[in-house]
C-alpha cells in the first residue's frame, strides 16, 4: 500500500490521497482493531514503546531484588521475601536479558525507528505495513514465552543472559529443565521479529523518502536507525543458527557444544558474541541520533560536519564486527588471539570519540535551552564519556585479565547502557511527546524526574566501579563466603550502590505519572512547538493515520538549517518551498 | 593504585598495575578534558536574549580541525594503549617460563580441588597431596597450573595474583605464576556455574621454602586422597 507513496508525493494541499489508500476509514475501526491490530506504523511504535516500558518494570523489580540480597545479605525483601542462590541467578538473568533484548531493542530500535522513520522522511506508512504488525505479534509472542518461562517448574533460567554453554545447555547443571530452553525460545523469536522489522526499515528509507531527500537530508536519528538495522540483521544469523544449536542440545541430546560428544563450548562465545558486541552499536547508534536531533533544535545550531558522524558511525558499524572475542580474552581461545581483538577493540574508540567530539563542537557558539530533553541528551554525553573510556581498560588485553568478570566491566558496561537505553530513551519520549501526544509533559516535574535519576545512577555504578576495582566478581549472591571481599567499607559501597538504585526506581514513579497525566492532561502543544526543521514537526501533533493531512511534503534542505544568517527566523523547515 | 586494596603477590601483579595505571592517567585526562570543553560551553553558550546561535556547517578543514586533532591524538594515545596492553598479555597468557612445579587445578560444581605434586615433585605419583578449597604454593617458585573441569565453565581467578583464566570442560588449558608474597588470599570462581557460584570460594596458602617444605611433609603419609578424577582429558592444542 506505501508502494504508492511515490505517486502521492508532490500532490497539493486536500489531496487526501495519502488518507484513501489505506482502502479504510477511521470510523471502521474498533477499539480493538485500532489498537490491536493495526498497520499503522504509529499504533506500531507505540505498542513497542508501551510493551517496552512493561518489561523496564519487571527488569526493574528484578535488579531491586537481588540487588537487595547483595546489600543485605538474606534479609526477606520487601515484596519479594527471601531470595535464595536459585531465585538470585534467575533475577540476574531475567534483569540482563530483559533490559537488552526486551527494553533496549524494543524502545530504541523499533519503537522509535516505527513512530519516526515515516514521519522524518515524509512518507504516510512503512512500505511493508502488514510484515510490521506481524513483527510486532512475533516480539509480543516472545514476551510472553518468556514471562511463562517464570513460572514453570523449576523457575526461570539462570544461567546468565549470556547463557554460556554447558550449564546453559544440560538441566543437570542449570535445574532448569523448562525455563532454560523456553528463555531461549523467546530470544530466537524476538530475533525474527526484529529481521522483520530491520527489513522494513531500511526497504522504506531506500524508497518512500518525499521528493527532493537526497542521502545526505535524512535526519541523522534516520541513519543512525537505518545502520543499526543493518548491523543487526548482518550480526543475527549466527546467533539464531546458534541458539536453534543450542536448543537442540537441551531438548533432543545433541554436542554442538558438549565435548564429551565432541563438540566445543566455546564455539556458542563465538556465536554469541558475534551478535552480542555489535549489538551494542545496534543500540548505541540510534541513542546518539536521538541526541543529534536534540542538541542540534536546543542549541540552534546547525549539526557540527553532519557527514562525519555519518561515516563514524557507517565506520563503527563495520570496526563492530571484527572485535567480538575481547569478551573471550581469557575463555581459553589461543591466546595470540587477543592481541588482534586488544587492536581492533581499541581502535573502535576513535570513530565513537570522534562522534562524542562533533557533539561537543555542535554546542559551540549555539543558544542553549536547558528544556528537559536537553538536559537528558546533555547528560548522554556526560555520562557515555565515562563509560567511553572505560571501555579502553577492558579492551587492553593485558588489563583485561584483572578486570574480567569484575564488577568493573559491569559498571563500564552500565555506563554505557543505561545512558543508551534509559537516558537516551527519555530523551526521545521527552522530546517526541508533543508530537506523540499533542501535548506537553510537565517541565517542573520533567527536571525532577531528571535529576532524581541522574544523581542516584551515578551513586549505583561510581561504587562498583571501586568494587571492581577491588576484586568484586559478578554473579555472586553473598560476597560474605570470601574474607578478601569483606574487608572494611566494601560492604558500604555495596549498600550505598543498593539504597541509590531504590531512590532512582522511586524517581521512575514521577517520570510514569507525569507520561500519562500529560498524555491526556497536558498543556496543548501544536504542530511544531520546539521550532524545528525535520519533517515530523510539519504534520500535525498527533499526526492522523496517512500522517500528512494537506499532502506529503517536498524536501528543499538539509535536517539542520538553524540560525542561517539569511533569514530572519532561527530555523528553517526541510520542506519550507523559501 | 589497585595494590593499595588489593595485595599485590605474584610477579606479574605489578606489571599489571603498572598498565592499569598507564591507562588510568590516559583515559583519566582525555575524560577530564572532554568533560571540561563540555560544560564551558553549556554554560558560556546558554541562551541569552538577542544573542543568535552561529550558522557553522563543520564542513570546512578550518573547523574540522578542532575534531580531527584530537581524532588524531585518541589515535596516537590508543596506540600506546594497546603496546603496553600486549606487552603485558604476553608476558602472562604467551610465555611459559621453566616451571619449578606443576599443580592441577579441577574444577566441578561447586568445589575445586587442587592436586598437589607431593614430595618428588611429580604428578600422578602416589605421594600427590589433593585437597579441597585449598591450594598450597612457595614463595618465589614458579608454579605451572593445569586446569580442567568436570561439567560446566568456571573461572580459575586469583585476585593479588591479578590472574584469571577460564576452566572449559573437555580441554587442559595451562598457565603459570609465581608468588612473591607469603600469606593467605581468595580464590574465585568468575564464571557463573549454576546456583552454587557464590559458594565456591577456596584459598591459596603462599608459605615460604621451608613453611612449605613442612607442609608437604605433614601431608605425605597419603593421609588426604579425597577422589581419584574419573575423567583423564585430552590436552589443548
Amino acid at each position: 500500500m506505501s508502494s504508492t507513496a511515490t505517486e502521492t508525493h508532490g500532490h497539493g494541499p486536500g489531496d487526501g490521497h495519502a488518507h484513501d489508500a489505506h482502502g479504510h476509514g477511521h470510523h471502521e475501526q474498533n477499539f480493538f482493531l485500532k489498537y490491536f491490530w493495526s498497520t499503522d506504523h504509529k499504533i506500531i511504535g507505540f505498542q513497542y514503546l508501551f510493551t517496552g516500558m512493561f518489561m523496564a518494570l519487571i527488569g526493574g523489580f528484578a535488579v531491586y531484588a537481588f540487588r537487595m540480597q547483595i546489600a543485605f545479605p538474606g534479609m526477606s525483601v520487601p515484596g519479594y521475601g527471601r531470595v535464595t542462590a536459585t531465585d538470585y541467578n534467575a533475577l540476574v538473568t531475567t534483569h540482563g536479558s530483559v533490559m537488552i533484548f526486551w527494553v533496549a531493542m524494543p524502545v530504541l530500535i523499533a519503537a522509535l525507528g516505527n513512530y519516526l522513520i515515516p514521519l522524518m522522511i515524509g512518507a504516510d506508512d512503512m512500505v511493508f505495513p502488514r510484515l510490521n504488525r506481524l513483527s510486532y505479534q512475533l516480539f509480543l509472542l516472545s514476551v510472553i514465552i518468556l514471562i511463562c518461562s517464570f513460572f514453570v517448574d523449576g523457575g526461570a533460567f539462570g544461567g546468565a543472559w549470556t547463557s554460556y554453554p554447558p550449564l546453559s545447555a544440560k538441566p543437570e547443571y542449570n535445574l532448569t529443565p523448562l525455563g532454560a530452553p523456553l528463555w531461549l525460545t523467546a530470544v530466537a523469536i524476538e530475533f525474527a521479529a526484529f529481521l522483520l522489522g530491520g527489513i522494513n526499515f531500511v526497504t522504506t528509507l531506500m524508497n518512500s523518502r518525499a521528493p527532493g531527500m537526497k542521502m545526505f537530508d535524512v535526519p541523522i536519528v534516520v541513519w543512525m536507525i537505518i545502520i543499526a538495522s543493518i548491523l543487526f540483521m548482518a550480526s543475527v544469523g549466527p546467533l539464531v543458527a546458534g541458539a536453534v544449536m543450542l536448543l537442540f542440545d537441551q531438548t533432543v541430546g545433541t554436542g554442538f557444544f558438549d565435548p564429551k560428544k565432541g563438540g566445543d563450548p566455546v564455539l556458542w562465545q563465538h556465536l554469541f558474541w558475534f551478535f552480542g558486541h555489535p549489538e551494542v552499536y545496534v543500540v548505541l547508534l540510534p541513542a546518539m541520533g536521538i541526541v543529534a536531533e536534540i542538541i542540534t533544535t536546543f542549541s540552534r545550531k546547525k549539526l557540527f560536519a553532519y557527514k562525519t558522524v555519518i561515516y563514524t558511525a557507517v565506520g563503527t558499524g563495520a570496526l563492530s564486527f571484527f572485535v567480538w572475542a575481547h569478551h573471550q580474552f581469557i575463555a581459553g581461545i589461543d591466546p595470540r588471539m587477543a592481541n588482534i581483538f586488544s587492536v581492533t577493540t581499541l581502535l573502535i574508540s576513535i570513530p565513537v570519540a570522534e562522534m562524542m567530539f562533533v557533539y561537543i563542537a555542535t554546542l559551540f557558539g549555539g543558544s542553549i535551552r536547558l528544556t528537559t530533553p536537553m538536559l537528558w541528551a546533555l547528560a548522554f554525553i556526560g555520562e557515555f564519556l565515562l563509560g567511553g573510556v572505560t571501555g579502553i581498560f577492558l579492551g587492553a588485553s593485558g588489563a583485561d585479565i584483572y578486570f574480567h568478570d569484575t564488577y568493573f566491566v559491569l559498571a563500564h558496561f552500565h555506563y554505557t547502557f543505561f545512558p543508551i537505553a534509559f537516558i537516551g530513551a527519555f530523551a526521545a519520549t521527552t522530546y517526541w511527546f508533543p508530537k506523540m501526544f499533542g501535548r506537553f509533559m510537565n517541565e517542573t516535574w520533567g527536571k525532577v524526574h531528571f535529576w532524581g535519576t541522574i544523581i542516584p545512577f551515578n551513586f549505583i555504578f561510581i561504587p562498583l566501579f571501586l568494587l571492581g576495582a577491588r576484586g568484586d566478581h559478578r554473579r555472586i549472591y553473598d560476597y560474605t563466603h570470601f574474607p578478601d571481599l569483606m574487608k572494611p567499607g566494601m560492604q558500604d559501597l555495596r549498600i550505598l550502590a543498593t539504597l541509590s538504585l531504590v531512590v532512582l526506581l522511586a524517581f521512575q514513579i514521577v517520570f510514569l505519572v507525569n507520561y500519562f497525566y500529560s498524555a491526556f492532561r497536558g498543556a496543548k502543544a501544536g504542530a511544531n512547538p520546539w521550532q524545528a526543521n525535520t519533517l515530523e514537526w510539519q504534520a500535525p501533533s498527533p499526526p492522523p493515520h496517512g500522517n500528512f493531512p494537506d499532502g506529503l511534503p517536498n524536501v528543499y534542505r538539509g535536517p539542520y538549517e538553524f540560525s542561517h544568517p539569511d533569514r530572519q527566523e532561527d530555523y528553517w523547515p526541510q520542506n519550507s518551498a523559501s | 593504585m589497585i595494590s593499595k586494596y588489593v595485595d599485590s603477590a605474584s610477579s606479574f601483579s605489578g606489571d599489571i598495575d603498572h598498565l592499569i595505571f598507564l591507562i588510568t592517567a590516559i583515559v583519566g585526562f582525555w575524560f577530564l578534558l572532554a568533560e571540561g570543553v563540555f560544560f564551558y560551553l553549556v554554560i558560556r553558550y546558554t541562551a541569552q536574549d538577542g544573542v543568535r546561535a552561529q550558522y557553522i556547517s563543520g564542513e570546512d578543514p578550518k573547523e574540522k580541525r578542532w575534531v580531527a586533532i584530537p581524532h588524531y591524538l585518541t589515535l596516537g594515545f590508543d596506540v600506546w594503549i594497546i603496546f603496553s596492553a600486549i606487552g603485558v598479555w604476553q608476558e602472562v597468557k604467551q610465555t611459559m617460563p621453566q616451571s619449578d612445579e606443576t599443580v592441577r587445578i579441577i574444577a566441578q560444581q561447586w568445589a575445586w580441588t587442587f592436586v598437589h605434586p607431593g614430595a618428588d615433585g611429580k604428578l600422578d605419583t602416589a605421594d600427590d597431596i589433593r585437597l579441597v578449597d585449598e591450594l598450597h604454593v612457595e614463595k618465589g617458585k614458579i608454579v605451572q597450573f593445569e586446569l580442567q573441569s568436570r561439567d560446566v565453565l568456571h573461572s580459575f581467578s586469583v585476585p593479588v595474583f591479578r590472574l584469571k583464566q577460564d576452566v572449559i570442560p573437555g580441554r587442559t588449558i595451562r598457565g603459570w605464576f609465581k608468588a612473591t608474597q607469603a600469606g593467605g588470599y581468595d580464590i574465585q570462581c568468575t564464571e557463573i556455574c549454576g546456583i552454587g557460584h557464590a559458594i565456591m570460594p577456596a584459598r591459596i596458602i603462599i608459605e615460604t621454602p621451608e613453611d612449605h617444605a613442612a607442609w608437604v611433609l605433614s601431608q605425605t603419609p597419603a593421609t588426604a586422597s579425597i577422589t581419584t578424577p574419573t575423567t583423564q582429558t585430552g590436552g589443548m592444542p
